[in-house]
């Protein structure tokens, strides 16, 4: 029994680390597949994560947190938009430029509020989400291996986790068998044949910018107001950039996406584990190596080595009507 | 919102455009400054005091500068070819490994040897960790900006597990390299100088300095003086041209970023070899990232990287002083001006552009 | 077949874009249930014509009627509404998505997709018996034939309730055998009573299925005939226009050896598409070898060819009596060994127009050690170069520092000129060398080819302009679909006897 209390505890770790990379990852392919490339899912993440952790801090509430997380990612989003789609202006430059600005301004705006190097005071009691329990724990607690894995590692997450699977599942629903998802994924393909057939591409990729900010803010609140008790500079720590690679490795696809971050988040839970432990016959595993497997994986895919990786057609593209 | 570009006069545009973006990007950050219950004038002349108003707070400026030469010049290189090398700070990283790696092994050898062959192996790290994304591109496809992305965090994981487990110093709970021998460590300016009896204040500038110096000068007449710089133009400009006029574009593609990659490397050599004397985590610090702004704003020409380097190494030193005076504005300041300055001079061009041309339409129309 | 008003009825209708007037008041009558073809040159305005019909663009000036009544289409949907369907050249299909998603994209009839897609489903299933349209609703299209993803193209338009159906240079990606099966199509459509506008160059498919045909030139619509009452010569004739005749002063070539040879070249496109057919030419010292052909018949395919910039998949070139190998044959060795080339496009090929008239003043030839010392370039040599090109060239204004994209068509292409003709060539390919220049500047550009010629050097020219081609060269080559269709002496040829052969009527037939 003990090897599946393990395994329970790991998968559980797992899941707790692939919840933010999920949903910056499902914002990036909401971007990307409606044609605006988005490198800046990190600090779209890290502005929510801080807006969050204040309005969850002064309201006490950890729902008004997250309200105000989508907001300000949202209005990042809008940010890029307008340079993306109503400027035709550089899609990599704006995403730069985004990222930086929220590590900036994260910082600035915390420690001239908190004085605290940039941290917001701690969360308590109702200003954070608490864990939840689903159904049925204590009946099925008894059930051998899957009782543990469903007591230790589904239940007992917080609100946000189980919203992210939620945003999967109509992610999911939305491209495939929706009149939104079909033009969405048509747009991002070939926008003159949506402009042809009477659509509005701007429209379109406005709409699924907006989801994209959403998303990034559900992640951004989850670090800030459920996985930690307020806010840290930089407490995103290049996630958005490891969710980017999960959409490559999906190849914008969203239950790939879902693998895609278990595996990356698998994998920071091994490596969190592994941290000095001695392997019989290799000795101590370095950890880093652990760590920077998503991104070389994520080049060795790009490269085409292996599998191969295609993009969107139009994504990255601004769209001009040609003569 | 039309799709023609828009005409403007060259002095509109490769000096005007810049600085009204950069003063738009001035006023936003006036404006957060305000928001945090500050005045933005006092701020500024704290800021001008701190990194012009003395010689050791100039000295601390043009010790930043050196940063944002090499990182500006780098990714302008790069834009030259038509190519966006958003990995300066993973190839900074790789050669400040090389140039430790040089500076321990080669130790024994004298300074005269020893810091021009460190300088080299910087060069070399950086050009390495920015010719693979470059190859990758050329020949199988792969995106420049992705895959110099997941080379700067694929540099950064490394650079931990050297320090911490390999080239570490023995017995520091620092992830650090021992000193470098101290023939390998750049003269600082103020000593260089007070040779010649000049008495200057002890300050982080070193002779590294003379070497981003050099870099402006060489990148333009490499750019706008030299056959591959022509050839590294005209691929940037119209590939189509290129090919017609037998340039490779795929090697141009390797060869540039090689080069924009070396200059990179120029950030390793001034903070591992001029300031810190040994390698230390972190030390790219977003130089890089701010590099895209210098080059930006500077229009990738040498001249306009060198001014807008400069105004980047006040913001910074400036920002430091200003932190100690006015505990509330912090350094991030520096970050917030530079990202908007990106945002601006960059992603927004056409906007800006499009006012420059009604202002001046306007002005004209009488 | 009674129906009062016609299905389409423009009248007056101009658009400009910028300083091009790509339509200057046209005016045109579709009849319900015929076919309609529109014929002329690239450029001549069609398909702008057709995008302001189809809510691409909104004209500046005119009116639109459709089955009398008149109408504003200031977008796509406006004309999906107003029964206007339309087959773009390049199609406006999503790739990765299936064929009934593509149908139904726009028009999918609530927001959840499973109604609209059963409805689709049955609606194909109906227009297939019908038009005898059979199409895998699930497919790819992606992984469709070019011929079946036009064929989803118009059933697109079919869905979404088209009375009349605009095809844009259908057949320019088909086989012969697609493009037959189109026609057949083009004529159930019309028996149904639908309405087609078939826009084309090649005048055989208008002989084959319009019943009335309507020409343009350079944005203007010159004729309007009945197919039964016309022939191939005649359009030809229309297109090209009679413009005052070309004069170019010359005498006799003086024929040398041959320096170009070229035997069986074939090139594939990546479509698949054979764009260059088994074509062989010879070029001698001392003569103008001309192509004329309708625009997109393989001209500029056999220009890239022989310059290098791309391989053929069949054939020999030689140069100078040697076999040009794969890796000899790459622009900079080409003009090594002295093959220039002044390409058609010379805003995207030609030219830098970011770069300053000196810096184009050496594009190609940055590594002749002329420009400067070792790896650097001397701005001033190169100034220098530059300026004496523009003046001998007659560059106006002579400032080499001046952005290549400020100066005039006429300006910008004789810096192309001045810069490869300097260089001696043996062989000059040349590709449109007065398209958008003036007229001062056309005189002056045949002039330096003729002296060129009497130099002895073997030149290859390439125009859209018929006149062009029979007033500069010494011996002309037809070419129709890719294939050299027939080969003529300048002066025991006219514009009649081109025209049927650009047509594609074999000499045999002829």
């Amino acid at each position: 029994m003990e090897i599946v209390q393990t395994i329970a505890v790991i998968l559980d770790s797992t899941i707790r680390l692939s919840i933010p990379l999920l949903c910056a990852a499902l914002a990036g392919l909401w971007s990307e597949r409606s044609g605006v490339v988005d490198i800046g899912l990190e600090g779209k993440m890290l502005i929510a994560a801080f807006a969050s952790a204040v309005v969850a801090y002064h309201s006490g509430s950890a729902w008004a947190g997250l309200g105000a997380g989508m907001l300000a990612a949202i209005a990042l989003s809008l940010v890029h938009g307008f340079a993306a789609i109503t400027w035709r202006g550089n899609q990599i430059v704006s995403g730069v430029a985004i990222n930086m600005l929220a590590v900036g301004l994260t910082a600035i705006l915390g420690n001239a509020w908190y004085g605290q190097g940039g941290r917001t005071p701690n969360l308590e009691g109702a200003a954070r989400f608490p864990e939840l329990d689903l159904p049925f724990v204590g009946a099925l607690k008894e059930i051998p291996v899957f009782g543990p894995i469903y007591d230790i590692a589904i239940s007992g997450h917080a609100a946000p986790v189980y919203l992210a699977v939620l945003a999967l599942v109509l992610t999911a629903l939305t491209l495939k068998h929706t009149r939104f998802g079909l033009r969405l994924r048509a747009v991002g393909e070939n926008p003159a044949a949506v402009d042809t057939a009477g659509v509005s591409v701007a429209g379109l990729r406005y709409a699924a910018v907006i989801i994209c900010g959403a998303l990034c803010g559900l992640g951004g609140t989850y670090l800030a107001v459920s996985q930690s008790a307020g806010f840290l500079p930089q407490m995103t720590a290049g996630k958005g950039f490891i969710a980017l690679a999960a959409v490559i490795f999906a190849n914008w696809r969203p239950w790939p996406a879902l693998f895609a971050c278990l595996l990356f988040g698998l994998l920071d839970a091994v490596a969190i584990r592994l941290q000095g432990v001695v392997l019989p016959g290799i000795g101590q595993v370095p950890v880093q190596a652990i760590q920077a497997l998503p991104y070389v994986m994520t080049v060795v895919l790009l490269a085409g080595f292996i599998g191969k990786a295609t993009p969107p057609k139009a994504s990255g593209l601004p769209y001009v009507k040609e003569r | 919102m039309s799709a023609a570009p828009i005409d403007l006069p060259r002095w509109a545009d490769t000096a005007l455009v810049p600085l009204v973006s950069v003063a738009a990007a001035l006023v936003v950050a006036g404006l957060v400054v305000l928001s945090i219950g500050e005045s933005p004038l006092e701020a500024t002349a704290l800021l001008l005091k701190g990194s012009l108003g003395s010689l050791e707070g100039l000295g601390f400026t043009l010790y930043y500068t050196t940063n944002f030469i090499f990182t500006g010049l780098a990714v302008a290189v790069a834009f030259h070819a038509g190519l966006f090398n958003i990995g300066g700070e993973g190839q900074a990283t790789i050669a400040g490994i090389f140039a430790a790696l040089a500076c321990l092994w080669l130790a024994p050898l004298p300074g005269i040897l020893l810091v021009p062959l460190a300088i080299l192996a910087a060069a070399a790290g950086g050009a390495l960790w920015a010719f693979i994304p470059g190859y990758l591109q050329a020949t199988r496809g792969s995106h420049v900006v992705i895959t110099t992305i997941m080379f700067n965090f694929i540099a950064a994981t490394l650079i931990v597990y050297l320090l911490v487990e390999v080239m570490g110093k023995t017995g520091s709970m620092q992830p650090e390299t021992p000193d470098f021998p101290k023939q390998a460590v750049l003269t600082p300016i103020h000593e260089l100088l007070g040779a010649f009896g000049l008495k200057l204040p002890s300050t982080p500038l070193n002779t590294s300095f003379l070497l981003a110096l050099a870099s402006l000068v060489a990148v333009w007449a490499l750019i706008y003086r030299s056959r591959l710089g022509y050839a590294i133009r005209t691929v940037g400009a119209n590939p189509r041209a290129a090919a017609y006029a037998g340039i490779p574009p795929a090697r141009i593609i390797m060869v540039a970023m090689a080069i924009s990659g070396a200059l990179a490397g120029g950030l390793a050599v001034n903070e591992a070899m001029g300031v810190q004397h040994r390698l230390v985590l972190d030390f790219t610090a977003g130089y890089g990232f701010v590099g895209i702004a210098v080059a930006l704003m500077g229009r990738g020409h040498p001249v306009g990287v060198s001014l807008a380097a400069l105004l980047f190494g006040v913001l910074y030193q400036g920002g430091a002083e200003l932190s100690f005076d006015k505990p509330t504005i912090t350094r991030d300041m520096v970050v917030v001006i530079g990202g908007i300055v990106i945002l601006f001079a960059g992603a927004l061009d056409g906007l800006f552009r499009r006012l420059v041309a009604s202002v001046l339409a306007l002005g004209r129309g009488g | 077949m009674n129906n009062p008003h016609p299905a389409i009825e423009l009248s007056g209708i101009s658009k400009a874009f910028g300083p091009v007037k790509a339509n200057k008041d046209v005016s045109l009558s579709v009849a319900v249930g015929s076919i309609h073809g529109i014929v002329g040159e690239n450029g001549a305005g069609k398909s702008t014509l057709m995008s302001i019909l189809y809510g691409f663009y909104e004209a500046d000036a005119g009116e639109i009627r459709v089955r009398g009544e008149l109408r504003r289409i200031r977008s796509s949907s406006d004309a999906i509404a107003a029964g206007i369907g339309m087959v773009h050249q390049h199609f406006m299909l999503v790739e990765p998505l299936s064929v009934v998603e593509n149908i139904v994209l726009g028009a999918e009839g609530g927001a959840l997709l499973k109604r609209g897609i059963g409805k689709a489903r049955a609606e194909l299933a109906r227009l297939s018996q019908e038009y005898g349209l059979a199409i895998d609703p699930d497919a790819i299209v992606g992984e469709l034939s070019v011929g079946l993803q036009q064929r989803v193209e118009i059933l697109k338009a079919l869905y979404r309730g088209a009375e009349v159906l605009i095809l844009d240079e259908p057949t320019a990606v088909l086989t012969p055998a697609e493009a037959d099966q189109l026609f057949e199509l083009l004529r159930a459509l019309k028996a149904q009573g639908k309405t087609v506008i078939l826009i084309t160059h090649k005048l055989r498919e208008i002989m084959a299925v319009t019943d009335r045909v309507s020409v343009m030139r350079r944005g203007e619509m010159v004729a309007h005939v009945e197919t039964e009452r016309t022939s191939p010569a005649e359009l030809a004739e229309a297109m090209v226009g009679r413009r005052v005749l070309l004069r170019v002063e010359k005498t006799p070539r003086k024929r040398g050896a041959p320096v170009l040879e070229a035997a069986g070249l074939s090139v594939i496109d990546e479509r698949g598409c054979e764009t260059l057919r088994d074509a062989s030419l010879t070029l001698h010292e001392g003569e103008i070898v001309g192509i004329a052909g309708v625009a997109g018949n393989g001209q500029s395919e056999l220009l890239d060819v022989l310059a290098g910039l791309t391989q053929p998949a069949r054939g020999v070139i030689r140069l100078g009596g040697k076999i040009l190998n794969a890796a000899d044959r790459n622009p900079a060795n080409l003009r090594r060994l002295g093959l220039m080339h002044i390409p058609e496009d010379r805003l995207r090929t030609g030219l830098v127009t970011a770069f300053a008239a000196a810096e184009n003043a050496i594009l190609g030839y940055h590594d002749d050690p002329a420009f400067g010392r070792g790896p650097f370039l001397s701005p001033t040599l190169i100034e220098q170069h530059a300026r004496a090109g523009m003046q001998d060239y007659d560059v106006r204004p002579v400032d080499p520092g001046l952005k290549t994209a400020k100066f005039s068509g006429g300006n910008q292409q004789k810096i192309v000129l001045a810069r490869e003709i300097e260089r001696a060539p043996k062989v000059l390919l040349v590709g449109q060398p007065t398209r958008g220049v003036d007229i001062g500047a056309i005189e002056f550009i045949h002039r330096r080819l003729i002296a060129l010629r009497d130099a002895g050097v073997a030149i290859l020219l390439v125009s859209v302009e018929l006149e062009e081609v029979m007033a500069l060269s010494d011996r002309i080559l037809a070419l129709c679909g890719g294939q050299i269709t027939g080969e003529r002496e300048a002066v025991a040829t006219d514009e009649r006897d081109l025209g049927l052969l650009m047509a594609g009527v074999s000499e045999r037939a002829a």
